[in-house]
């Protein structure tokens, strides 16, 4: 139950790392390690490089500038869950980071390696799909930005390519009528979610939904946006029915596949409650200047 | 490209703090903490339970933080201090802790009471005065299959608010 032997490399810079990156294009970069390690303790995974990253400077940062927070990768969750700027500007992220695991997770693991391991159930993945997040990447050559959509592009796959690493995460940062659900169907605290869902939405003096993202995670092989139900929210008044209606196109929006959790057919059911116990609890929190009908 | 079957590591020398005193050994770089801790400094009282992070039972504290010793990599503490439950009192002086775990009978076949003295201890630390619902989640990543948890949150709940040592030092 220990690691296959690996060559082992701990870098000082981010120029050092993608250096080595680029000459070890098998390399796995080991972050928190919360899934890593796991995966080759079990011999799932046996990388013969592993390039350790825990090292490098400048990649645990919090820091908010022109609306947008910018988070680096090697932020542990531990500290998105008690960062005040997180929790005041950003609290959807602080809220998904303490759902992970238990406290020694949460003490290692990182945003960054969470992302980049794209679990389609984890909460971080689908956090950041729900807030239209920024990922930033770098390589030898220079760095590039994918929104967290495009960047997930299956299970446990993301549009990283080979020399690339995840350096930060862009976000923007929330107003004051802004509000956040998030929703899991989970057996036991800490386990990864059968089915979850993440609504963020503002409301306007006049009780209306103006901008609105909903997203639903353990129902496919990545996160994903439920435009049909954001469609029928967007401009309107948030009525408990309306609501309602709007969590009810979410089962035909997902493609969930049945395995030793659950069948397809439940998760396609307790999607749509968990996207409308997220929406509800984002109205309940949106603004606060008006009265749900 | 380096593979596996190139992979031939040469031991390092590590060293670190544990228990309050300084460590070193000669471990190869894919070695897990666990595995340096148990196989390389005898400190067996960090068990082996499931490698993924999820039982518990091999919790030590790294500067004081509750961290799975089974998913850090022995290189990685180089300089730190890890605390394993003999950091937390000795056999002659048991930490107030454990002695509550002794009164409540909070132990049966043992092998989850390190990792839940640990992560208690840093619970507490933080959250001197919990509610029993507040002691369930903290424990909620530490797998006990003998006493139902029942005594364990019992301990925990009667150690909370009485932190001072008998001798007069604190821990």
């Amino acid at each position: 139950m220990y690691p296959s032997p690996f060559v082992y490399h701990a870098p000082a810079s981010v120029d050092e790392a993608l250096t080595l990156l680029a000459r070890l294009p098998e390399a796995k970069v080991l972050a928190g390690g919360q899934s890593l390690i796991p995966l080759m303790n079990l011999g799932l995974a046996q990388p013969g490089v592993v390039v350790d990253i825990n090292g490098l400077p400048g990649l645990d940062g919090v820091t908010e500038a022109d609306g947008h927070l910018r988070i680096g990768a090697l932020v542990r969750h531990h500290a998105l869950q008690t960062s005040l700027t997180i929790q005041r500007r950003c609290p959807i992220l602080a809220e998904a980071a303490s759902l992970i695991g238990n406290i020694r997770v949460r003490h290692r693991g990182t945003l960054g390696g969470s992302l980049a391991h794209a679990d389609p159930a984890a909460e971080l993945p689908l956090v950041a799909v729900a807030l239209g997040a920024t990922l930033e990447i770098r390589r030898a050559e220079g760095t590039r930005e994918v929104p967290a959509e495009e960047f997930f592009c299956g299970y446990l796959t993301t549009n990283l390519t080979p020399g690339e690493m995840v350096t930060g995460v862009g976000l923007p940062v929330f107003g004051p009528a802004t509000g956040h659900g998030l929703a899991e169907l989970v057996r036991r605290a800490g386990d990864f979610a059968i089915v979850a869902a993440c609504a963020i939405l503002d409301v306007d003096d006049a009780g209306r939904c103006g901008h609105v993202s909903l997203a639903v995670g353990g129902v496919g092989p990545q996160p994903l946006r439920m435009r049909r139900a954001e469609a029928l929210l967007a401009g309107r008044t948030l009525t408990d029915p309306l609501i309602k209606e709007a969590a009810g196109t979410v089962p035909d929006e997902v493609s969930p596949e049945s395995d030793i959790h659950a069948s397809a057919a439940y998760r396609r059911a307790m999607a749509r409650v968990m996207a409308y116990r997220a929406l509800t609890m984002a109205r309940t929190r949106a603004g606060t200047s008006w009265l749900t009908p | 490209m380096e593979t596996a079957a190139a992979a031939a590591p040469e031991p390092v020398r590590l060293s670190f703090v544990l228990n309050g005193h300084p460590v070193e050994a000669w471990v190869a770089p894919y070695e897990t903490l666990l595995a340096v801790l148990r196989d390389t400094l005898g400190a067996t009282e960090a068990k082996c339970g499931c490698g993924e992070g999820v039982c518990g039972t091999c919790t030590v504290l790294l500067d004081g933080a509750p961290i799975n010793a089974c998913l850090i990599l022995g290189v990685q503490v180089r300089g730190r201090a890890v605390t394993t439950v003999k950091g937390l009192g000795t056999e002659g002086t048991l930490h107030p802790l454990q002695r509550a775990f002794v009164a409540h009978e909070a132990a049966q076949c043992g092998f989850c009471t390190p990792g839940m003295l640990l992560v208690a201890h840093a619970f507490l630390r933080d959250h001197p005065h919990p509610t029993r619902d507040e002691i369930r989640a903290a424990i909620a990543g530490n797998l006990c299959r003998c006493t139902g948890y029942t005594r364990i949150i019992d301990a925990i709940e009667a150690s909370a608010g009485m932190r001072e040592d008998p001798s007069g030092s604190t821990v």
